[in-house]
């Protein structure tokens, strides 16, 4: 799909406005838009909110062969993807030049800037390293997702914990979280990058500029520092010609600009540090603000209510009680298949497979199948004792039991059966 | 099935409501029987022997027999005599092609303006806003556009001036805008002096005396969407009590 164009009066009426030091939300030349950042419950996840620019970074790792040339050090894979969601002028799949662009920037930022100690991640010298990938994701484009996406970056870096290697000779253990905690990596410093869009051929200039500002930009100067005041990388695009005494400025103005920054992602970083601690829930559910829409809110709604407790008779009239034990379970003899036995065709029995299968689709893994269960189970006003053993016997079901006993009784059985059932639904 | 229909306005609705023409009322065989017509407007569709509703929203009535769904969205399906705020993008032959926020481009005749002819043709250029009305504007065909009205005068439609910002809001906004008796106008009103330009595929256009006026107008009204009317009542009166 193509962008909304953009008209002569929008272009006229910004230059215009960028001539009398005026911006569209009402910003001055060097303020960054309201800057948040929250993190996922898996290590390594986050958000950046950028203004109305949203982007998500995701850091995850893998033992891998190391290049030949570098058998010491680990190997760092950034991506930056620019999905459909966030524009209507992206398209998934296409590498368009923005994306280029901005993957470019990126690997300068991080990569070349020696950021992330790769020797550290060594795990057996020319055999195997550990590979970190980041993925950064863009939600919606409101400009600059180049700060966005930087920002959003090295944070999932800071907050990212490797699982732990013990190495004994040629043999190497990976522990899992359980049995030993996941340690971060070991970063040097933070490089941010800092985007500085100029006008009217390099007359006026803005930082952070929104997506209106970007359209009617003549040229683009990124700066990458960290807060130690270093330049990690300086791209400038667009064509147009820079006086030095432009460039010093822009480069002061980013270093305050860093420093602000580092001290909001330390400062995340910290708080989420703490609430992980003390074992509070973290993780975007919480960190989302109630947005409510209050305009035409109305104190009551009047919902149909007339006949809500004959339909609620009916159901529980018609659902019949469970059984308070499970039936005694079948072994059969091993080379005897399980899988679509004992289960008459119930295509027919729309609600009670909708029910099973709704349930079945929630379920990340078989482990779960159990609570589920269960709580369906609950939900329809009866106790059915299952077992929380993980390892009971699978067992074939009779087709003899009447239907709402055998569906339960299929429901209670293992991961097994139940996983076969999903199987077969699938 | 008037009468239920009736009952329900001011309700929220939600997608596969229906309303049945059961004949649930005696038929009276003396009185003379009148014929129900029930007109539905967007969010009601009639299928079959139902009404059935296909939007969410609060059901609102108009005399003597309109119905619809008000409901919030912010993308924009192109309705036979609505009026826009269109971008030129191209130029092709006779015909300019307009941008108005659909999934297709519209097109613009170059003598559907008022006193256009083969030799006078309009002033149009690359990127100009129009402020145009449809004339074609169905499911299975390209959407058309005019500026001018049924009887060649071009009634505020055509190119617009230079100066002055466009800005997107939800259509829920630009329909209130647009109601007979509209509080935000009024309380707009009040503010500074200014001119407005509103198109119903959620773009509006302002231009005011200077560049801060426009830009406060241009952020109020954005923020009006989700306020209510004590809050943007409020906020006017702070902004007019700050501006000079």
């Amino acid at each position: 799909m193509k962008d909304t164009p953009l008209s002569n009066c929008e272009r006229d009426f910004l230059l215009k406005a960028i001539e009398e030091k005026k911006r569209l939300d009402g910003r001055q030349t060097y303020d960054y838009r309201k800057i948040k950042i929250s993190f996922g419950t898996d290590y390594g996840c986050c958000f950046v909110d950028l203004g109305q620019t949203r982007v998500m970074a995701q850091v995850s790792c893998e033992l891998v062969a190391p290049k030949e040339n570098r058998p010491n050090e680990g190997i760092m894979f950034f991506n930056i993807e620019l999905s459909p969601m966030a524009s209507p002028g992206f398209e998934q799949g296409r590498q368009s030049e923005l994306s280029v662009k901005l993957n470019r920037q990126l690997e300068r930022c991080l990569r070349n800037s020696k950021c992330i100690d790769t020797e550290s991640l060594c795990v057996v010298s020319g055999e195997k390293v550990w590979q970190i990938r980041v993925d950064v994701h863009t939600l919606n484009n409101d400009g600059n997702l180049m700060d966005a996406a930087s920002i959003a970056a090295i944070t999932a870096l800071c907050h990212f914990r490797r699982p732990d290697v013990s190495t004994q000779g040629q043999e190497v253990t990976v522990y899992s979280p359980e049995e030993r905690d996941p340690i971060p990596l070991s970063i040097y410093h933070m490089p941010i990058s800092v985007s500085f869009a100029f006008f009217q051929q390099g007359t006026y200039l803005l930082v952070d500029p929104c997506e209106r500002e970007e359209r009617v930009m003549d040229g683009l100067l990124v700066i990458a520092m960290n807060k130690h005041r270093e330049i990690c990388s300086i791209q400038s695009s667009g064509g147009i010609m820079l006086l030095k005494e432009q460039v010093m400025r822009c480069s002061k103005i980013a270093g305050v600009k860093v420093s602000e920054i580092t001290e909001l992602i330390s400062e995340a970083l910290l708080n989420d540090r703490k609430a992980r601690k003390a074992g509070g829930k973290c993780g975007f559910a919480e960190s989302m603000p109630q947005e409510r829409i209050t305009a035409l809110k109305k104190d009551e709604t009047p919902v149909e209510m007339t006949d809500v407790t004959e339909t609620a008779n009916g159901i529980i009239q018609k659902g019949e009680a469970a059984p308070q034990t499970v039936p005694s379970p079948v072994v059969p003899v091993p080379g005897v298949g399980q899988v679509g036995q004992g289960l008459q065709n119930s295509w027919g029995l729309e609600d009670d497979d909708e029910d099973n299968y709704e349930e079945e689709k929630n379920d990340n893994s078989g482990d779960e199948q159990v609570e589920e269960v269960t709580k369906m189970d609950v939900g329809e006003g009866d106790v059915v004792e299952i077992s929380d053993s993980e390892e009971e016997e699978v067992v074939i079901l009779n087709p003899e039991v009447p239907e709402k006993l055998k569906n339960t009784g299929s429901k209670s059985h293992q991961k097994g059966a139940a996983a076969s059932k999903k199987r077969q639904k699938k | 099935m008037f009468s239920t229909v009736r009952e329900r306005v001011g309700e929220v609705l939600l997608p596969g409501d229906e309303f049945s023409f059961e004949a649930e009322e005696k038929i009276s065989l003396t009185a003379p029987v009148k014929s129900e017509k029930v007109v539905c407007g967007p969010g009601l569709r009639r299928c079959g022997d139902r009404l059935v509703v296909f939007k969410s929203g609060v059901l609102r009535h108009k005399e003597p027999n309109v119905f619809w769904i008000d409901s919030q969205q912010r993308r924009y399906v192109p309705a036979k005599g609505e009026s826009i705020i269109g971008i030129v993008i191209a130029k092709s032959g006779d015909v300019f092609k307009v941008d108005f926020g659909g999934s297709e481009q519209a097109s613009l005749s170059y003598l559907a303006f008022e006193g256009a002819t083969k030799r006078n043709r309009p002033n149009v250029q690359v990127g100009d806003l129009v402020f145009a009305q449809f004339l074609i504007a169905n499911k299975d065909m390209e959407p058309e556009l005019v500026c001018i009205d049924s009887s060649g005068r071009a009634n505020g439609m055509g190119v617009f001036g230079a100066g002055g910002l466009l800005f997107r809001v939800s259509l829920g906004l630009v329909r209130r805008l647009l109601a007979p008796h509209s509080d935000i106008r009024s309380d707009l009103e009040q503010l500074f002096p200014c001119e407005l330009v509103v198109g119903m595929n959620g773009r509006i256009w302002v231009k005011s005396a200077t560049v801060q006026q426009t830009l406060i107008i241009a952020n109020l009204l954005q923020s009006a969407e989700t306020m209510t009317a004590q809050q943007r009542q409020q906020l006017f009166r702070k902004v007019q009590q700050g501006a000079f």
